[in-house]
């Protein structure tokens, strides 16, 4: 499969999980689990941070399109694939090794910790900007504290539940690119 | 221009950024009720507070004029003390018995707020005035505005915690129920969005007895204003060709370019009769 398709099928898989499986889980009034952003994480070093950022648009806005409130989710996803390449640079261990790995797993960045840290900072950014700009206020601090914090819990534990059930396949390249 | 370029390429991936999220939170604003009046909330109040160290000055240099408006409506005040008027001796003295009853007791339909204009336009197509003065000072939605001398400005519609926007007479959506102070006919002032100080008198009969120079007044059926007070005079009467109505034009009595202060007329009877209103429509169906 090339790798076009593959994140095409990626896409299409994660927006109808997101719609039809995650949106109507209600495990309380405060939490929504939110997985469909992993898209965005995994995908290829090689991409233009542009071309990330919108291809994070188009993800995010073709969520708000099925709930009908344009806006909210493409801001958020955006805002993730822009601070993606910072984080990326800070986690990689040694130089080189974005050109042997395509794509962002525990095996590329080095190790769990690393993964897991790069997970969970944008995991976290895109709750907090999210339910930021639903709040659109800072009137209840506590509660948009609380409210971000338990969604990128159950966040998390749906991208672990996600990368033990669906090992991707990770080549390794030669440096001859 | 090669720096403009340089400077484009150096900062291309936060423009798109930038972009993206502009473009989002545009999206979020305009498809969202309440994100919409929070944000409209939020900048009437940040500039309320420029305008109100700009009207400082303005008002600062203005003293003068203020000055002159107040003392006419204290003299027009004067006019209609009691003191003013001697009974004539063959008159027998009108004494209203101190035991108050309840058919007797007159009510308080109007009550009048004072409040500072801190902005006001005039040269757009549609005119807003913002008042100093909010919620927290007894400011409500729909409540009417005059200016000091009893002329009419308009209507208030949106308010915050601290201030208030007033749409004026000079605004195309501002219709006001008016009536020929003379002739008694009823009909509606606009404005065409042209001429400031200049309004539309509309649906008017082209039997009506209208003469250049009559006066144009408040007709008191709408819940906003009380009967009578001024809305201009009239400066133009063109008989309109397709219907059966007069086109007419009138000088507005308030003058928009120098406000300073104004009132705000609270109709303290309001939901008594927005209540009998609904019942009868209820009853209606």
């Amino acid at each position: 499969m090339s790798t076009a398709l593959k994140h095409i099928v990626r896409f299409i898989v994660f927006i109808l999980v997101q719609v039809y499986v995650l949106d109507k889980v209600h495990i309380h009034y405060m939490i929504t689990p939110y997985i469909y952003f992993l898209f965005i994480l995994w995908l290829p070093f090689n991409m233009k941070r542009s071309v990330l950022m919108i291809v994070a648009f188009l993800l995010g806005i073709t969520l708000d399109s099925f709930r009908h409130n344009p806006g909210f989710h493409a801001a958020a996803c955006v805002l993730i694939a822009y601070i993606r390449p910072f984080l990326i640079n800070l986690l990689i261990p040694q130089e080189g090794a974005d050109t042997n790995y395509q794509e962002p797993s525990a095996k590329s960045l080095g190790g769990f910790g690393p993964y897991a840290t790069y997970i969970a900072i944008l995991a976290l950014v895109h709750n907090a900007w999210l339910f930021l700009l639903e709040a659109w206020q800072f009137a209840n601090l506590w509660y948009f504290l609380v409210k971000t914090l338990l969604s990128t819990i159950i966040s998390l534990l749906l991208i672990l539940v996600t990368e033990i059930m669906f090992t991707r396949k990770q080549k390794f390249r030669t440096n001859t690119v | 221009m090669r720096n403009i370029f340089f400077f484009i390429k150096v900062y291309f991936n936060l423009i798109i950024f930038l972009l993206l999220q502009a473009i989002s939170i545009y999206l979020i604003v305009h498809y969202n009720r309440y994100h919409s009046a929070v944000t409209t909330a939020y900048l009437s109040e940040v500039t309320g507070k420029v305008n109100t160290q700009y009207n400082k000055v303005e008002y600062y240099l203005q003293l003068k004029k203020t000055n002159d408006s107040l003392v006419k409506a204290n003299e027009q005040l004067y006019n209609k003390l009691k003191a003013d008027f001697d009974l004539p001796d063959t008159v027998s003295k009108i004494v209203i018995d101190t035991m108050k009853l309840d058919s007797l007791q007159p009510y308080r339909k109007y009550r009048y707020m004072n409040a500072k204009v801190i902005y006001n336009s005039v040269a757009m197509e549609n005119n807003f005035i913002e008042l100093g003065r909010g919620a927290t000072g007894g400011i409500k939605k729909d409540m009417g505005v005059i200016n000091t001398n009893n002329a009419v400005v308009g209507i208030v519609t949106d308010v915050s915690n601290n201030y208030a926007i007033v749409m004026s007479l000079l605004n195309k959506d501002s219709h006001t129920s008016v009536k020929l102070k003379k002739s008694g006919e009823y009909g509606t002032v606009v404005w065409d969005g042209q001429e400031p100080n200049v309004l539309t008198l509309k649906e008017i009969r082209k039997s009506a007895k209208v003469v250049k120079g009559d006066t144009v007044v408040t007709s008191g059926l709408g819940l906003i204003f009380p009967y009578g007070l001024l809305v201009g005079t009239v400066s133009e009467i063109v008989p309109d060709k397709s219907s059966n109505n007069l086109f007419i034009k009138i000088r507005s009595a308030a003058n928009f370019y120098s406000l300073q202060y104004i009132y705000a007329i609270e109709n303290l009877k309001k939901e008594e009769i927005n209540k009998l209103l609904e019942n009868a429509k209820k009853k209606a169906q």
